[in-house]
């Protein structure tokens, strides 16, 4: 398991974790945004690996995937990303979001390998199953690099025992089926499903997709170890692409605004 | 007769042909795949199911469908002698009603109460619609921009039989893009939708179950050659897209190790131009739409854009069973430029009678190519898939011929 998220679950407080595209709009924009999110105290940062073909992302995601490709993002690039952000901060996880043809592509082995000389915490890829992940899951766990698997909706028992073997890290829970970006989560559904997922795992549960604001941190994080925010963010960065300035100090208000709502 | 290295036992229980196949799709999704692959698997033998299946495919879709001795252009190539499998004389005017039927069944009897689709061509578009209609169940078809605009008559066909058609505007606003949408519908709408797709290819039991409804095609084939001719074809012709006509003929005979199989993919504008569909001529291995196969990229990862005049052939990938057949080259792997394929268009309405799809043409652009490397002695059997109504504007407009 890797060092720093174990470090991370083992303060009491709640976790707020944000996602946003690694080189959205831009390499250096995007590194000033996660400058600004780390700042304010968020305890996990996901970096989503720009893809093509972002099958399980609504269009906010898409959108920002696409910026990333056309400033001309490549998987190296958010590596690179990584390596400058581990230079200001030693501790904060952080976790590569992404599809992948993007690892394949690079070579599961030489991913590996990149990752933990950058020194990235664990992996988050959306299109990867147990079913398939045994290469990837071997060569991140010689490097202590978790490999985060995704609980949703739709798991039931006998599924959540494939998942929860060689799980490590952190547990993702999916809020909803869906992609990101769209729905809500029922809270009162989401709070019995984690409940469900606690008495067979020892491993914090985190929960991401369709929570959007304050409001929704207050709330999920009464029960949850921790939430992600992710496309309200991105449309942060959508709605200010011709006023960088105003982005980042949006982003930071906002960002501090969330820090209120988590759970002690 | 068991044969030791048969292909036509794949895919193993994981749904890999070698190392291709799979299943990469969001974890939403899984229990629901897992879900239809044990129902396939349940219905897959079962008399009454195929009973059924087989008397839509009689009286409704109106198989077998004729094998058809092309003397005319046997004649004028000069070479071996030339059957078209006639598929394009199907209810709908394509291959692709054959897996709609199969699984639009399984759908029903899965309880399943909602069917998406995506399609390029429409044709897929239009079979699905068809089958909706059929059954009484809604119908949701994602189509790209572009595709849409090219394949006017095939929209207003979906829309008369009741489908409600989505534009698809992100990416290359054709079928890769059309696909992924369908994708994030299916994991919105996990529970009562079902998802048909078009081609053999998507995450395991897609490709084998599209390929088995498609087999019929070869098995029909074998009976009629052997009435015809006393003897199997020599060489069997198919145009690619997904790949799913090309497996619905050939599987048939992928153990009989004397048939020779060329398989034709979209060159666009030649595969030097960059611009292309040819997946296996100029792609790498990769993982896209939850199989693991020949996908065209960037270095980088990145799914490129595809191009062909044919909106069936204008993806970036190909089913996973291909690129195995490629790798064991079991199949051989060709590719027909879009103005080939419009010389093969005309040369088929005017040696035949028969106004072939864009797809098919470029089959045929090939074996014009090919046919006299082949004595006369010997015989070959073309996929004739798909019927060329839906295409006449893009024809027309590349002829400069104002409609
Ligand atoms: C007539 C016709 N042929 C071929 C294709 C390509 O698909 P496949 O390779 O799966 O047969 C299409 C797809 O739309 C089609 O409409």
């Amino acid at each position: 398991m890797s060092y720093r998220i174990r470090k991370t679950f083992e303060k009491k407080e709640k976790k707020l974790v944000t996602f946003t595209t690694g080189g959205d709009p831009d390499l250096d924009t995007s590194l000033k945004i996660l400058n600004t999110i780390m700042n304010n105290g968020i305890d996990i940062i996901e970096i989503g690996m720009p893809f093509s073909d972002p099958m399980a992302d609504g269009p906010t995601i898409q959108e920002s995937s696409v910026r990333s490709i056309a400033s001309g993002t490549k998987i190296n690039d958010i590596l690179e990303i990584v390596n400058k952000v581990r230079k200001i901060n030693n501790e904060i996880p952080i976790i590569l979001m992404g599809y992948y043809n993007s690892i394949f592509n690079m070579g599961v082995k030489s991913f590996a390998s990149k990752c933990a000389d950058a020194g990235v915490d664990g992996l988050i890829i959306v299109d990867l199953q147990p079913e398939e992940d045994s290469e990837l899951y071997k060569e991140a766990k010689e490097k202590n690099i978790d490999l985060i698997r995704l609980i949703t909706p739709t798991t039931d028992e006998e599924r959540l025992k494939t998942i929860l073997h060689n799980a490590s890290g952190f547990l993702y829970y999916v809020t909803v089926t869906g992609i990101t970006g769209q729905n809500s989560a029922n809270v009162e559904h989401l709070k019995k499903s984690i409940m469900t997922i606690r008495s067979s795992t020892e491993l914090p549960i985190v929960a991401g997709f369709g929570i959007k604001n304050r409001r929704d941190v207050e709330q999920i994080s009464i029960f949850a170890d921790g939430v992600v925010v992710g496309s309200s963010i991105v449309n942060i960065i959508k709605n200010n692409l011709n006023n960088k300035n105003k982005m980042i100090t949006e982003i930071d208000k906002f960002t501090k605004d969330l820090k209120k709502g988590v759970k002690e | 007769m068991t044969i030791k290295n048969s292909f036509k036992k794949l895919p193993d229980e994981k749904g890999y042909f070698g190392s291709f196949g799979g299943r990469y799709v969001s974890e939403t999704l899984m229990p629901l795949i897992l879900e239809v692959e044990k129902e396939y698997e349940k219905i897959k033998n079962d008399k009454i199911f195929k009973e059924e299946l087989n008397n839509y495919m009689e009286t409704y879709i109106g198989r077998p469908s004729p094998l058809f001795f092309a003397e005319r252009i046997t004649k004028d190539l000069g070479g071996p002698k030339i059957y078209f499998k006639r598929d394009e004389l199907n209810h709908t005017g394509a291959h692709k009603i054959n897996n709609c039927m199969g699984q639009i069944l399984l759908a029903k009897k899965m309880g399943k109460k909602r069917i998406i689709a995506e399609t390029g061509a429409g044709q897929h578009g239009v079979a699905t619609a068809t089958v909706c209609a059929l059954f009484g169940l809604p119908c949701i078809v994602y189509m790209g921009e572009k595709d849409i605009k090219r394949q006017s008559p095939n929209v207003f066909r979906m829309k008369l039989l009741g489908a409600e058609i989505r534009s698809v505007n992100t990416g290359s606003k054709s079928l890769k893009d059309a696909m992924n949408e369908a994708l994030r519908d299916w994991v919105t709408n996990v529970i009562d939708t079902f998802y048909i797709i078009g081609t053999a290819a998507g995450p395991h039991p897609y490709p084998a179950m599209v390929r088995d409804f498609q087999s019929i095609i070869g098995e029909e084939v074998r009976e009629q050659i052997l009435k015809a001719e006393k003897k199997l074809p020599d060489l069997l012709m198919a145009c690619i897209g997904g790949g799913s006509n090309a497996l619905g003929l050939f599987h048939e005979f992928l153990d009989d190790k004397q048939i020779e199989m060329i398989a034709v993919e979209a060159a666009g504008h030649g595969i030097e131009s960059g611009n292309h569909a040819a997946s296996l001529s100029g792609g790498k291995p990769g993982i896209l739409h939850g199989n693991k196969t020949y996908l065209l990229q960037s270095n980088d990862g990145q799914i490129d854009e595809a191009h062909s005049i044919s909106a069936g052939l204008d993806y970036p990938g190909i089913g996973p069973e291909h690129s195995y057949l490629f790798e064991q080259k079991r199949v051989r792997y060709m590719s027909a430029t879009d103005k080939e394929a419009i010389e093969a268009f005309q040369y088929c309405c005017n040696l035949e009678g028969i106004i072939p799809a864009l797809e098919p043409s470029h089959a045929l652009a090939v074996l014009k190519k090919i046919a006299k490397n082949y004595s006369k002695d010997k015989i070959v059997v073309m996929n004739m898939c798909g019927r060329g109504d839906k295409d006449i504007f893009t024809i027309a407009e590349e002829l400069n011929i104002k409609l």
